[in-house]
């Protein structure tokens, strides 16, 4: 029960009346009722609040009479005090009863009118976007990781005997000149920009404890102009496998097994002769898609084979002992097919709406 | 290389009807990717027929030109009109007017009828034209799409020919051939041949090859010919540049007489322009044997033919007509003259058959890979020539390939064979390969039997000798891709077909997982773009003034950077040395497409050349170069930290019921480095800085711990941003992360938790404008000892109340122990003693 008015002030003049005898039992019996009644009619908290403060207040003729108590022969002290005690107490269940009533409408009334239009809401903390080939290339990443492989990865600006000589590209070779290569000034300092991330390859030949399972992963640089379908700027991902007896049909597994956890059970792999100065023999990757636009098809991927022994022998391994594969993919390719990018412009360009379309996910 | 159907059937089992894509389907199992179908048809259709003229009245025209009205004959007389097509005269003779005029009453040529289409979606059909209808047209070979010349129309008794009236002139000129243009790899020159493209599709399709050397009939010499010498002052590697040259004569050829259709249509659809016979024939035998030929007119030859290196200073005038400088490199073929060509790569005008050329000499030589590849890089002369060369040309076809053109000079063009012939040099020694047995299994995985390890190489051409433990592998003598076993084992492996290779999936070692740097990036980046920003990436070219801009702290000054020796474009022909152009570029370009509220950033390398750059020379290839050699190499490579970039413009989320957007500011790019570095472990401090690129007053220093510069963020500067069309307000950042991941902790240390209740005290202290808020917290921090828990800065108020120049800076302070209940006063003294320490240092006084 809240708190009784304290203040006689409060009670208003027209309720004052003469003041009940608390031996009375139907004078009582009427006070009741009368309190009873203004307690059922209050229809707000407000109107109950006056119904208490006429009913049960100081100045209120249950009050009242209850003073009278005390004045009153001892012998009939008891009695009074019974009567007035149940009256009382009758008054105040009601009030209590009425007051969680009226409580509980108010409440409910005012959530009803706190009701917001949830359909306007504003977005506050608004998520970025990854670049789709970064995320791919965390995708690819990821898989290589959960089959035990590491990542390694190395300069963008490199030498050129790691990008070409320690890969087995004789000086004068015409494949040197395929590989459209950006270099730098001065000529004799023999840096460019890596055409491929083979140069990763070596040096994690050359840095790590055999055998050797890495993913290379990274930008390369070709002087192709930017078109609808080339760039000269672009990533790829490289792996490497050095092992004792490691043969192409190894290569192929690997393969497969990627394949299917980047395109589904149904992918496939097939190879295709082919040729590079780094392995021996050499095949052209060719991926079954089975989610590809316009149906399931064979789709160009990258190239692959057999490490020649002359990469391991530039990095002191040797052939007769080890041997290994190699194979490497454009991821700038692996989005144009999978996510059906029609267009290499829109992943260079930057443009917010190309990434955010994908937003963390590819 | 480009293949005509027709060729190629003389010396392969083609199915009949195969189409150009039908053989690259073949010969990509065997590893040449296909490329291109060259089809006359797929431009050009019937009804084109041979017709007669049988009159022609020439009639004046206004304009000044005068037109033939002529009347040709287009089905044999005596026989019907069997075409049904408007415009097709039931007579068999067709009214056409022709605007050309070197053609008689009686010449056949070619009638392109009603109803045929020419190259360029020309549809002829009958239209009116100067008074007369013309029903068709008298096509010249420009119109066919079979020539350059457009003087006049295709007579066709020129090309030597006399077909019969109405026979179908697609296939007299060679319109129904097509060719498939496949790619041969490096390694593979003698696939720039119908020779090796026959054998290679016997392979593929495993039918019959007929060598179109077996069809040559070389002349048994009575005498030496022409005098040639070798005299190589200066060999490649050790190598002569010249092995073998083989030159034959022929006399009294007709320097007019035509080349016979069959010949320029398949050297067109080759790729080749016809141009005269003599021409014509040369190029004809170097596609049909790869061996390149060169004609001289053998009556402007002077003396012995010598083969040598240039002379300093000495010069050639080609036969472009370009006088080039030789390099003491550059192998020449020379005579008593002097040069007479560049050996391989291009010939002199001075001695170059011409339309006055009655006797040739033919040279048929073998020259030396490098050598040649050297000479057309120096001069930039790629030629059908120096392609072959370079790539290996079969020593022993030379002697057969003259002879060819022998034979054709005389058949085609009325010569006489000299039958003396030079045929100096010496054949290299062929190497033997050991193919240990099992080795070929071993490296595919393929249990090979010992026919198909023998019967793939013996196809190929190779001799195979059975010995103990493998065998001795003889490669034939067009192929220099099969000297070492892993060679010998592709090709078992291409024969027996890549198809039968399975698949098994070896067991890595366990792997370390991504290493701490790689897990630091990926947490960076991602916290960045879960807090709101999209990733770019950029190109890392850019400009001097860029790089210049961008990557110094002091005003003014050169960056060193790296330059591009052949850039895409000059303009940016430099590495970059910052992220923030190319940030700058790709929000210029977002805003001209209508994204205007920013927030991007980049991860990547920028390069920052210092000290030493490259090597002066390098190891060569297949050894392990020395600890010090390597050492170099490392050294070499220039500085390219893993930096990241952030830029910011516009509002930074949309308006929206409840919601006012706020504009990105200079505390969002400084928030940016903070929230990179709080997700790596690194504790990044922030100081007024001041960068040409950025707002002087707004620029924030970002430092690690130990005093190392990591990276700049603020507001960019208002000249910069005008200049570069962006909003007023663009704030960027840009950190090397490869730095502040490094300055994290390998183990953070717990830090023990009080559960004693928190005695929290607020101060605002007046203090100079000038002095960064961080320097009075960090002067708190000190001055407020141990029991101080944390402190931060919640308001900073300058106006009404305070004095001029000086700003009040309120703080909130929160203070507990490990072991009790703070008293009020433990906290205010801890409290006054941090006031004390700023009033000391600034002379700050509590507000």
């Amino acid at each position: 029960m809240s708190k009784m008015p304290q203040n006689s002030a409060d009670v208003p003049e027209s309720i004052i009346e003469p003041v009940p005898d608390p031996l009375d039992e139907a004078a009582i019996g009427a006070a009741v009722d009368n309190a009873l009644a203004a307690i059922a009619s209050a229809a707000t908290l407000e109107a109950l609040k006056s119904a208490r403060l006429a009913h049960t207040g100081e100045k209120s003729p249950l009050s009242l009479a209850n003073r009278e108590i005390g004045a009153l022969a001892k012998e009939f002290k008891a009695a009074a005090g019974k009567l007035m005690g149940g009256s009382r107490g009758r008054v105040a269940k009601a009030l209590a009863a009425r007051s969680d009533v009226l409580e509980a409408e108010d409440a409910a009334r005012i959530l009803l009118e706190e009701t917001v239009d949830v359909t306007a809401a504003p977005r506050r903390r608004r998520a970025g976007a990854r670049h789709p080939l970064s995320t791919l290339q965390d995708r690819v990443c990821d898989i290589f990781v959960g089959m035990g492989w590491e990542i390694a990865e190395g300069p963008e600006l490199e030498s050129e005997w790691f990008n070409f000589d320690a890969l087995n590209f004789a000086p004068d070779h015409p494949a040197r000149e395929m590989q459209d290569t950006f270099f730098v000034e001065p000529p004799e300092a023999h840096l460019l920009l890596r055409t491929h991330t083979s140069p990763v390859q070596v040096r994690a030949l050359l840095e790590r404890e055999l055998p050797v399972y890495v993913l290379c992963p990274g930008k390369v640089f070709r002087t192709d102009e930017l078109d609808a379908t080339h760039t000269p700027v672009f990533h790829q991902f490289e792996g490497l496998a050095i092992d004792k007896n490691l043969s192409m049909a190894d290569l192929l597994g690997t393969l497969e097994h990627f394949t299917r956890q980047m395109f589904g059970e149904e992918a496939r792999v097939r190879i295709r002769p082919n040729f590079f100065p780094f392995t021996e023999p050499s095949a052209e990757l060719d991926i079954w898609h089975p989610g590809a636009k316009g149906g399931p098809r064979w789709i160009e991927w990258g190239g692959c084979g057999m490490v020649n022994p002359n990469v391991l022998r530039a990095a002191g391994i040797d052939p007769d002992e080890y041997s290994g594969f190699a194979f490497g993919m454009g991821i700038e390719r692996a989005l144009m097919f999978r996510n059906e990018v029609a267009d290499m412009h829109d992943m260079i360009e930057g443009d917010v709406r190309f990434s955010e379309h994908f937003g963390m996910e590819i | 290389m480009r293949i005509p159907l027709t060729w190629l059937r003389e010396y392969a089992q083609i199915p009949a009807g195969a189409t150009a894509e039908d053989i690259m389907t073949d010969l990509v199992k065997v590893g040449f990717e296909e490329e291109d179908v060259h089809r006359p048809l797929d431009s050009i259709s019937g009804p084109i027929v041979v017709g007669q003229v049988l009159s022609k009245e020439p009639e004046p025209q206004t304009n000044g030109k005068t037109i033939n009205w002529c009347s040709v004959r287009v089905v044999p007389e005596g026989t019907a009109q069997t075409l049904d097509i408007e415009g097709i005269d039931p007579t068999g003779v067709q009214g056409i007017v022709c605007g050309a005029h070197n053609f008689e009453v009686g010449d056949k040529v070619v009638v392109t009828l009603p109803g045929s289409v020419l190259p360029g979606d020309f549809r002829i059909t009958p239209r009116k034209t100067y008074g007369h209808v013309s029903a068709g047209m008298i096509a010249s070979v420009r119109e066919l799409g079979i020539g350059e010349d457009h003087d006049g129309i295709l007579v066709l008794a020129t090309l030597g020919l006399d077909p019969e009236v109405g026979s179908d002139a697609l296939e007299l000129l060679g319109l129904r051939d097509e060719a498939a243009e496949i790619n041969v790899t490096p390694d593979r020159g003698y696939v720039f041949s119908i020779r090796g493209v026959a054998r290679e599709y016997s392979h593929a399709t495993a039918t019959k090859f007929i060598d179109p050397v077996s069809r040559v009939a070389v002349t048994a010499a009575t005498g030496q010919g022409y005098a040639v010498r070798f005299e190589d002052q200066a060999p490649i590697y050790g190598k002569p540049g010249c092995d073998r040259f083989v030159a034959r004569t022929v006399t009294g050829i007709n320097p007019s007489a035509p080349t016979p259709i069959w010949m320029s249509s398949r050297l067109r659809l080759a790729g080749m322009r016809s141009i005269s016979l003599p021409v014509d024939i040369s190029n004809y035998v170097m596609l049909e044997l790869g061996q390149p030929l060169h004609f001289y007119d053998a009556d402007k030859l002077t003396g012995e033919i010598v083969v040598r290196r240039a002379k300093d200073g000495e010069t050639l005038k080609t036969i472009d007509a370009k006088v080039r400088k030789l390099d003491c490199e550059d192998l020449l073929i020379t005579d008593g003259s002097g040069a007479l060509g560049i050996a391989g790569v291009m010939g002199g005008a001075a001695t170059e058959v011409s339309s006055a050329t009655s006797n040739v000499l033919i040279e048929a030589a073998h020259f030396e890979e490098i050598s040649i590849a050297r000479s057309r890089r120096r001069h930039k002369l790629p030629s059908e020539a120096s392609k072959r060369f370079e790539r290996g040309v079969d020593w022993q076809v030379a002697d057969i390939a003259a002879q060819r053109a022998v034979d054709l000079l005389v058949e085609l063009a009325g010569g006489t064979e000299e039958i003396t012939v030079t045929d100096v040099g010496t054949r290299p020694a062929p190497v033997a390969v050991f193919l240990p047995s099992g080795f070929a299994s071993r490296r595919i995985g393929i249990n090979f039997t010992t026919e198909q390890v023998v019967g793939s190489l013996e196809a190929l051409g190779a001799v195979v000798e059975t010995v103990d433990g493998g065998h001795l592998v003889t490669a034939p003598s067009w192929r220099f891709d099969m000297v070492t076993p892993e060679d010998l084992t592709e090709e078992v492996a291409r024969l027996v077909g890549y198809e039968k290779i399975p698949a098994t999936l070896p067991t890595a070692p366990p792997g370390r997982g991504y290493s701490r740097m790689q897990q630091q990036r990926r947490r960076a980046v991602q916290a960045l773009a879960d807090s709101g920003l999209t990733e770019v990436l950029a190109y890392p070219f850019v400009s001097k003034v860029s790089n210049d801009t961008f990557g110094v702290a002091a005003a003014g000054a050169e960056r060193t950077a790296v330059k591009l020796a052949n850039p895409l474009s000059e303009e940016f022909g430099y590495l970059r040395t910052s992220l923030l152009p190319g940030l700058i570029e790709i929000a210029k370009r977002n805003h001209s497409r209508g994204s205007n509220d920013l927030a991007l950033f980049e991860s990547g390398l920028v390069f920052l050349p210092e000290g030493t750059f490259g090597t002066a020379s390098i190891p060569p290839l297949g050894v392990k170069p020395s600890e010090e050699v390597l050492d170099a190499l490392y050294e070499g490579i220039p500085y390219q930290p893993l930096t990241i970039g952030a830029l910011f413009t516009g509002k930074d989320s949309p308006a929206a019921p409840g919601h006012t957007p706020r504009s990105w500011d200079w505390a969002d790019a400084v928030d940016a480095a903070q929230l990179l570095a709080e997700v790596t472990g690194v504790e990044l401090l922030v100081e007024q800085g001041s960068h040409q690129a950025f707002h002087p007053g707004r620029a924030a220093v970002l430092k690690l711990r130990n005093g190392d510069v990591v990276g700049y963020a603020g507001e960019l500067h208002p000249k910069l941003l005008s200049d570069a069309h962006l909003p007023a307000r663009t704030v960027a950042m840009e950190i090397n992360a490869e730095k502040v991941f490094n300055a994290a902790a390998d183990v953070i240390v717990a830090k023990p938790i009080s559960t004693f209740p928190v005695a929290t005290q607020d101060v605002a202290l007046v203090v100079r404008a000038g002095i960064p808020a961080m320097t009075v917290l960090e002067t708190l921090r000190e001055g407020a000892g141990e029991l101080l828990e944390s402190v931060a800065l919640f308001d900073e108020y300058q106006g009404a109340g305070i004095p001029e120049g000086s700003k009040s800076l309120a703080f909130g302070l929160r203070f507990r122990a490990m072991d009790r209940t703070l008293t009020a006063d433990e906290a205010s003294a801890a409290r006054g003693s941090a006031v004390e320490l700023a009033a000391t240092r600034f002379g700050a006084t509590q507000r």
